[in-house]
């Protein structure tokens, strides 16, 4: 009796589970504000029978999430390029990308070769482009005008008034504005190790002169805003934002480059709705949606013209922000060889660690 | 018959348990431990070896933050017990029945909001532009606005706030069954407020008390949110490591091994508290 409860409660699961079968699934793993409901509902009249399901979430935690299931649960995700290729060599969870069913034409020819380039494995290509932006420093120009290079976070005039995110972009940034080229020594881990020693020294010796590490976009927002302090290493969306919100505040790239990274369309190894995926991916590429995306995102769309596709509001920012010479001077993060995270990863847990700031 | 219904009803009420504690308990921690104990040799080759704990106790920066995490834990538990301990005892002696309900539901109410929410209650209050700074500020106690929110007092606070709730319901449990003559007699006796306290009152509440700090040092020790969010840039947080080195570093192994090293360390501090209390787990934990 027991036993043939248990079949036909098992059955009627397996109905349960199949039966929507019908009507496509697409789930995307990805940044919060990069499935704008606007472009959700626009998608999902153009193709009636796929339901799109999104889940925000952060280039570690997408790793972490698709590597507890072998790359299955997700039908498209967008780590940044430089997180597919030493990923999917260690945990193998996506699959090679079929390029003939993405419009690549409409991508930006520089940005599409250069992701291409850092994230072809045995021949097979992993991801596109789909959109970049960098990170830098933000500043109040009323209270902070002379910041313009990324030690001058620790610079003594302003105790107690930046911020950073105690993560590898403050890392490099540092190596940077020290005189070294962090990615060049990528190949070197002993190099490597030399410049992390150096940058940490720096970074522990600087904790004093910060109020606070930010951990997300919003803590950072509401210090900057309520003037607790006066810059910040910052994400480039981040202060376009704030810049909405006061004038005052505004991107500074670097006087080394900013740092530049472009986030991707890679399709998950378990997926099971890759035309789903595809026809996503041709969808946000058109024009007019490269504009609804970049309203919600602030970030720029790999696309030609990337630029001129930004709503007036934010392309006002960016051309407040960057010169020609700045662009030219971008900093794209490289792939990041095995290894590299475990270096950084004991370098941040040290300075985080170090009380001599205090 | 009779013996069989028994035996259904039994069953009936274990599965639920059983199902519980082997499916999302006993089968992810041997997951967990099989993980911790593979060494990652190369990408995708990994070896049989304890390299993750030996990790842990040549780098001086992860017992550290281990120590650290249970030196505070011990301290927020003892305020809970100082602070808990008055509260519990009005409302299990003290107050009267109607008012001991409406107690109980004020102490219960912070438990309804959210660990995330009340975090960021404490942000919006302490911070150097936040409601404490101002209103000082207004009042003239202050004339530069003060920081309260990263640093350690705040994160002890926080934490007590958040916990006092599990160190005051297994005192009032106990101190409520406990006779009221018992506390005369002990006045009748000749003994004055702190004597009764110390030899009737406390020997009495023992296991609620035990019972209370095992709950509250786990709660802490274990806690995440709390730490993270009113921590400010010196103060590591146990959790906070096993979140890295699960995340952000990808090594799942030495993860899983900071786990075990965790929950070894907090065993053993629950084991060192009840010895030195003369109790068991069954004369606390099972009885309150």
């Amino acid at each position: 009796m027991v036993k043939r409860l248990a079949i036909i409660g098992l059955l009627s699961t397996t109905v349960m589970i199949t039966a929507p079968a019908q009507a496509e699934t697409l789930r995307i793993l990805t940044w919060g504000s990069y499935a704008p409901e606007e472009l959700v509902k626009k998608f999902e009249a153009i193709y009636p029978d796929i339901t799109v399901e999104v889940t925000f979430s952060n280039n570690e935690e997408m790793v972490a999430k698709l590597r507890a299931t072998d790359g299955a649960g997700f039908d498209l995700a967008q780590p940044s390029h430089d997180r597919i290729f030493a990923v999917q060599q260690e945990y193998n969870i996506y699959k090679p990308l079929d390029l003939s069913k993405i419009n690549t034409g409409a991508m930006q020819a520089k940005l599409l070769e250069g992701v291409k380039a850092n994230t072809t494995i045995d021949g097979e290509v992993y991801a596109v482009p789909h959109q970049w932006g960098t990170s830098g420093i933000m500043t109040n120009m009323e209270l902070a005008p002379n910041i313009a290079a990324w030690g001058d976070l620790c610079d003594p005039e302003y105790k107690g008034k930046t911020s950073m995110r105690l993560r590898r972009t403050i890392l490099l940034g540092m190596a940077f504005d020290m005189g070294e080229d962090p990615f060049a020594a990528y190949d070197d881990l002993a190099e490597y190790q030399i410049i992390l020693d150096k940058v940490a020294d720096k970074l522990i010796a600087c904790k004093d002169n910060l109020k606070a590490y930010w951990s997300g976009g919003d803590d950072l927002s509401a210090m900057m805003l309520s003037g607790e302090i006066v810059a910040s290493e910052t994400w480039d969306s981040t202060a376009y934002k704030l810049y909405g919100e006061n004038e005052n505040i505004v991107f500074v790239p670097p006087k080394t480059g900013a740092l530049a990274w472009i986030d991707t369309f890679a399709l998950p190894r378990g997926g099971n709705a890759d035309d789903a995926a595809y026809k996503w991916i041709n969808f946000v590429l058109e024009p007019e949606n490269v504009t609804i995306m970049s309203a919600s995102t602030g970030a720029i769309a790999a696309v030609e013209g990337g630029i001129d596709l930004l709503p007036v509001d934010k392309k006002d920012a960016v051309n407040a922000a960057f010169s020609v010479d700045d662009i030219n001077n971008l900093k794209f993060f490289a792939n990041i060889p095995p290894g590299i995270e475990d270096m950084e990863g004991k370098t941040l847990e040290k300075i985080k660690a170090a009380t001599g700031g205090q | 018959m009779q013996k069989d219904i028994k035996r259904l009803s039994f069953l009936l009420l274990f599965a639920p348990f059983a199902l519980w504690i082997t499916l999302l308990i006993i089968l992810p921690h041997l997951g967990m431990l099989h993980i911790s104990l593979r060494e990652k040799v190369a990408p995708r080759v990994y070896e049989f070896g304890f390299g993750n704990y030996l990790n842990f106790f040549n780098e001086p920066i992860y017992w550290n933050t281990l120590l650290r995490t249970g030196s505070m834990s011990l301290l927020v538990t003892l305020l809970a017990l100082i602070l808990g301990f008055p509260i519990a005892y009005y409302i299990a002696k003290i107050a009267g029945r109607r008012a001991r309900g409406a107690l109980f539901l004020m102490c219960l109410i912070p438990l309804w909001v959210s660990d995330l929410i009340r975090a960021f209650g404490w942000i919006l209050l302490m911070r150097e532009t936040g409601v404490i700074s101002n209103t000082l500020q207004w009042a003239g106690v202050i004339n530069a606005p003060i920081e309260f929110l990263y640093n350690d007092a705040t994160v002890i606070m926080g934490l007590v706030y958040t916990t006092i709730l599990f160190m005051i319901v297994p005192l009032v449990s106990t101190l409520d069954g406990m006779d009221d003559a018992m506390i005369e007699a002990g006045y009748n006796l000749g003994g004055n407020g702190p004597t009764v306290l110390r030899r009737i009152i406390i020997p009495y509440a023992m296991p609620g008390i035990v019972s209370g700090c095992i709950v509250v040092f786990m709660l802490t020790a274990g806690s995440y949110l709390t730490p993270i969010l009113l921590g400010g840039k010196n103060s590591s947080w146990f959790t906070e490591q096993i979140y890295d080195q699960f995340i952000t570093r990808y090594n799942w192994e030495a993860g899983a091994a900071f786990g075990f090293v965790l929950l070894a360390f907090t065993s053993l501090v629950i084991w060192g508290g009840l010895k030195l209390t003369g109790q068991t787990l069954n004369t606390t934990v099972a009885r309150s």
